[in-house]
């Protein structure tokens, strides 16, 4: 019965037909697992005129591309894309089902998981077989505070949702071979409750921290919006910089959510990281101990962010700082 | 209009603190608190009952000692409260708790259900979405705001990642709301004084129509493995210098890297 599934099946996010990032690190982690498995990567492609983008899945990792396309998936709504998913689970039959941990993954997954009687693991940051070739699934739990490994090992798809910016896409090769397939779905359009109205993007959330190479990120310690003011100094001095931030600044409000690096903000793994001011409370290392240097300055040398930080400098971020930024002005000039 | 609202009794994980020598998780004194989402679910509720007479049910699945959320909600405005509580449903994953919580929200009568969009403690964001599929309804997730506009019909406001969707909802429907956009009210005295003159019922597995296989441990696809503390990856130098050696410090690093 288990052994009737196979492959490995992504949901291949799209938005405004523009295919998200983390539907390319799902294709990245998938690769991975399908040759533990020897199997294949399998990529489920929803939208209305999305078509000509499958190819682009294909050099990215998928072995083959399940493409859905009608003006019924033109914007997310999950009964549409459960009812479609649904049909494609039962024509196909997965081993495994990776989505996107985001508000479209969340929203589906949980709902897919409840119709097929399934286990459905959150928010994954770690993915591997078993020797027993379940899919262990690590996730943090208790706010970051603890680490889970979660297996589903009597039901099929294993399903999960994969926390953006955490796995690594492949390298582009045009040369990878794989296969389009188009899936024709019927619709039971009797229980489509809910219609979109419209969809809003807000200016303030343009700024995507995540794909920064350096990160200047202010707590505490800085304080308040002259002391960012600082770090967005430096931030243009070093150029391919932003700014971000630990909860403490968002919640005073001296920062907005979006450049918020944590637990309940964004997973960041820049070059290089700047923990000022943070003295590392575990929600806001949960964000951003994979980064490649980590350079602290804090006033408490027992800050636990010293324990994460390659370079880690007791002392005041508001002298620090302004001190470095005229030195980097300097070194530049010198070039 | 009946509402009824889905709590849970949470650790308050933002003051769990990690025994550094041990490497395990202190919960001893860790305070229990009605989860934060859900809180921000039992606000938007009570705010139909000010502005369309609504009458609102909580219903939390846990322990006994979960009574004290729910004498909390009662005491916010809550009319009804239910207290889902069984060794039957222990060790239930996110599938297992929407079977039991479904079978419970099938006996009660209701137009709309609302929950917390996930739980401090597993921050899954899982059993809402699970349990409207089971109760066979629509559900928004993300929900910013929601208001009725005619018979039957609600506009909902969903965040998302770079902003937000306005959506149309039709009929029977269940919500999962952010603490963020709903701040809770303070209970109030003689709500207190109430809540404790309220009784509160008490429901087993054998008041919900599930079976038993679809419960607890048995009912739950997904079993925790193992857990562990989060490894942290070993520490550089810590250095306690001046304000212009730290600087130095930094610039030789970052010319080392070729960042400069």
């Amino acid at each position: 019965m288990i052994k009737d599934y196979k492959h490995i099946f992504v949901f291949a996010e799209q938005r405004q037909g523009v295919i998200q990032p983390v539907a390319l690190e799902l294709l990245g982690i998938a690769t991975t697992l399908a040759k533990t498995l020897n199997e294949k990567v399998v990529a489920v492609f929803l939208g209305d005129n999305i078509a000509d983008q499958a190819q682009n899945l294909i050099e990215y990792g998928a072995d083959e591309v399940i493409v859905v396309d009608h003006s019924n998936l033109k914007d997310y709504l999950t009964e549409q894309y459960a009812q479609v998913i649904d049909q494609v689970i039962t024509a196909f039959r997965p081993s495994i089902f990776l989505f996107g941990a985001t508000t479209m993954g969340r929203d589906l997954a949980p709902r897919l998981s409840a119709r097929m009687r399934t286990g459905l693991t959150a928010d994954c940051t770690k993915l591997e077989i078993s020797e027993e070739k379940n899919l262990m699934m690590t996730r943090p739990a208790f706010g970051g505070n603890l680490m889970a490994t979660i297996e589903c090992a009597n039901n099929r798809p294993q399903m999960s949702t994969v926390r953006p910016g955490v796995m690594q896409k492949n390298d582009r090769d045009a040369n990878h071979d794989g296969t389009i397939v188009r899936f024709e779905p019927k619709f039971d359009e009797s229980k489509f409750a809910v219609k979109m109205i419209k969809t809003v993007k807000e200016e303030k959330q343009l700024i995507d921290i995540t794909k920064a190479d350096i990160l200047i990120s202010g707590g505490r310690g800085v304080g308040n919006k002259k002391g960012f003011d600082q770090l967005y100094k430096l931030a243009h001095q070093l150029g391919a910089a932003e700014v971000s931030a630990s909860r403490a600044m968002v919640d005073a409000g001296v920062i907005s959510q979006d450049r918020q690096v944590g637990q309940t903000g964004k997973t960041v793994r820049p070059n290089l990281y700047f923990a000022l001011g943070i003295s590392g409370a575990i929600q806001h290392l949960a964000g951003m101990e994979e980064s490649e240097m980590i350079i602290a300055v804090n006033k408490d040398k027992f800050a636990p962010i010293f324990q994460v930080s390659d370079i880690g400098i007791v002392g005041d971020v508001n002298k620090v700082v302004p001190l470095l930024t005229a030195r980097l002005k300097k070194e530049m000039s010198n070039k | 209009m009946k509402i009824v609202v889905c709590i849970k009794q949470v650790p308050d994980t933002t003051v769990v603190k990690i025994d550094p020598i041990k490497g395990t998780l202190i919960r001893q004194g860790v305070p229990s608190i009605m989860n934060p989402d859900d809180k921000g679910g039992l606000e938007l509720a009570l705010r139909f009952k000010e502005e369309k007479g609504a009458e609102v049910t909580v219903i939390t699945m846990g322990p006994p000692q979960a009574d004290l959320i729910l004498r909390e909600a009662l005491a916010m405005g809550a009319d009804k409260a239910i207290l889902l509580t069984d060794r039957k449903f222990a060790g239930a994953d996110t599938l297992a708790t929407s079977s039991a919580l479904s079978g419970a929200l099938n006996n009660l009568e209701w137009d709309y259900i609302i929950c917390g969009r996930q739980a401090i403690d597993g921050d899954t964001a899982q059993v809402g979405p699970q349990l409207s599929e089971h109760l066979g309804i629509a559900q928004v997730s993300y929900v910013a705001d929601a208001k009725v506009i005619g018979e039957n019909k609600l506009e909902v406001k969903r965040e998302i990642e770079d902003g937000y969707q306005l959506l149309e909802v039709k009929g029977k429907c269940l919500l999962t709301v952010l603490a963020s956009s709903f701040k809770p009210r303070y209970m109030n005295v003689a709500g207190i004084v109430d809540a404790y003159d309220k009784e509160v019922e008490i429901w087993t597995a054998d008041s919900i129509d599930i079976e038993e296989s679809r419960l607890g441990l048995k009912g739950s696809p997904t079993r925790v493995k193992k857990s562990f503390p989060k490894g942290v990856k070993s520490s550089g130098e810590v250095y306690e210098v001046t304000p212009e050696e730290a600087v130095d410090l930094v610039v030789s690093k970052l010319k080392e890297k070729f960042i400069i």
